[in-house]
């Protein structure tokens, strides 16, 4: 499983890296990015999913 | 100006946003016009129109083919094409369409990142707590005009770097700029004179004398190899201060103004300082002090409505946080709500530049105080007024410390 954002419909909320900064990060301009390849563990999937649940723009996918 | 006009009848067909019914209690006014229309009308302001669902305002805030934001703010009446400012707007990128609007949020949004906002996180962290030590003894505490008032302002001047010893008429000039917003247009070009000198006097003393503050900044970015203008440097230091100030102040009020009243949740938040961060985004949901305008570009039928070119659209973000259909238990104040999509800082391009700034001013804000004052009620609820017009926040807070 893996997490995506895409990047067109991101506008730099930072709902994402506040709630789960091991997932996501932001670039120079505050946008989200996922962190490495964006893979995810049983441990993680759960975060990346709040984070998912929390973006206003509804721009994280989850792929399975 | 809300003396002179009458008092509303029917909101759904004569809204107006200063009208004291709305002013001090908007949301069942929203719940019922979500039922009712959804989308009110007004003649009031030369035309407007109103949707108070979370569906409408989202349509809406992503939607810059049909509308545009060359003007934010309503104003007395219905603006032309002759009083309407350049695509570049007055205060870019707040006020500026696509395409420019791209180049100038591109040009403001590192200094709004992440990065260097954090690191404002001491000195807004000790100013808090110099704010709190002169209020060191008293009974009752102001956490509006003593407390909430001051902290943006003393950030954003801090931020632009301008001298601390202007910070008194500092936060004059932020008063007229942000009350001038309604005032007719003759009367806010005299009061605002001096402080465009002021600005003009502290951008050349930028000029002479670069420093590492947001002002030089503005001054010394570049974009394709170019320098920005003067007048767009000097439209984003206004976007600043109009758009910086009075919202974090009311949301750190709000966010007061509820602790006061709801003990349960003041003393949630003192036990689990790890809630803040959840906290904090329901505090944004629930009181989101900020409510924009958009004009309609030309006419057409648009949820429903037939807007002609230049009716108002006011984009309600409080009323769409507070649309049952979008949130479960809308009309309840959940302090560990998980899933919180709210629209406070808006939706799309436009989206708060400002955001990170705010939460960690209202996070910060939020914790001195509760840590100072872990319990503390409404000293006088009577007291408390609200700020009328497009922000909305406690002005007067009297609150009462409690052993």
């Amino acid at each position: 499983m893996k997490v995506v954002i895409d990047a067109l419909r991101c506008q730099g909320h930072g709902r994402c890296f506040t709630l789960a900064p091991d997932i996501f990060t932001y670039d120079e301009l505050g946008n989200g990015q996922v962190v490495g390849d964006g893979g995810l563990t049983e441990d993680t999937i759960s975060l990346a999913r709040l984070a998912q649940a929390n973006c206003p723009e509804h721009a994280i996918d989850i792929e399975e | 100006m809300t003396d002179t006009r009458p008092p509303v009848a029917d909101f759904a067909t004569d809204w107006d946003h200063t009208d004291p019914q709305w002013v001090a209690d908007p949301y069942p006014i929203w719940d019922d016009l979500r039922e009712r229309c959804p989308v009110a009308h007004t003649e009031r302001y030369g035309g407007g129109w109103f949707p108070a669902t979370h569906a409408g305002v989202t349509a809406v805030a992503k939607d810059t083919e049909n509308f545009t934001s060359r003007t934010v703010v309503i104003g007395n009446g219905r603006p032309g094409e002759d009083a309407l400012p350049s695509p570049i707007g007055v205060a870019p990128p707040i006020t500026s369409d696509p395409p420019f609007h791209q180049i100038a949020r591109r040009v403001i949004l590192p200094a709004f990142a992440p990065g260097p906002i954090n690191a404002l996180e001491p000195q807004m962290r000790a100013l808090c707590r110099r704010l709190l030590d002169d209020m060191a003894g008293h009974e009752v505490v102001n956490g509006g005009s003593e407390y909430a008032q001051f902290i943006p302002t003393a950030v954003i001047r801090q931020m632009l770097g301008f001298p601390e010893e202007d910070e008194e008429r500092f936060r004059d000039f932020v008063h007229i700029v942000i009350g001038g917003v309604n005032l007719p247009e003759e009367e806010r070009i005299e009061q605002f004179m001096p402080i465009e000198e002021y600005l003009v006097h502290q951008i050349e003393d930028h000029q002479a004398n670069p420093r590492d503050d947001l002002t030089s900044y503005l001054l010394n970015v570049e974009v394709e190899g170019q320098k920005l203008a003067l007048e767009h440097v000097f439209g984003t230091i206004i976007l600043v201060l109009i758009a910086g100030i009075d919202t974090t102040w009311s949301a750190i009020g709000s966010s007061l103004w509820h602790l006061a009243q709801n003990p349960d949740d003041l003393a949630r938040l003192v036990a689990e300082p790890d809630l803040m961060p959840i906290a904090l985004e329901e505090f944004l949901r629930f009181y989101a002090p900020v409510t924009m305008a958009r004009l309609v570009k030309h006419d057409m039928e648009y949820l429903g409505c037939p807007m002609k070119e230049y009716d108002w659209l006011m984009l309600g973000f409080p009323a769409a946080n507070r649309d049952p259909v979008a949130f479960k238990d809308a009309d309840k104040f959940i302090i560990d709500r998980m899933e919180n999509r709210h629209l406070a800082f808006g939706l799309g391009i436009h989206r708060c530049v400002g955001s990170n700034l705010a939460r960690l001013e209202l996070r910060v804000a939020l914790e001195e105080f509760i840590a100072r004052y872990p319990r503390f009620e409404l000293a006088d609820p009577a007291a408390v007024t609200w700020a009328p017009g497009m922000i909305r926040g406690p002005r007067n807070l009297p609150l009462r410390v409690l052993a």
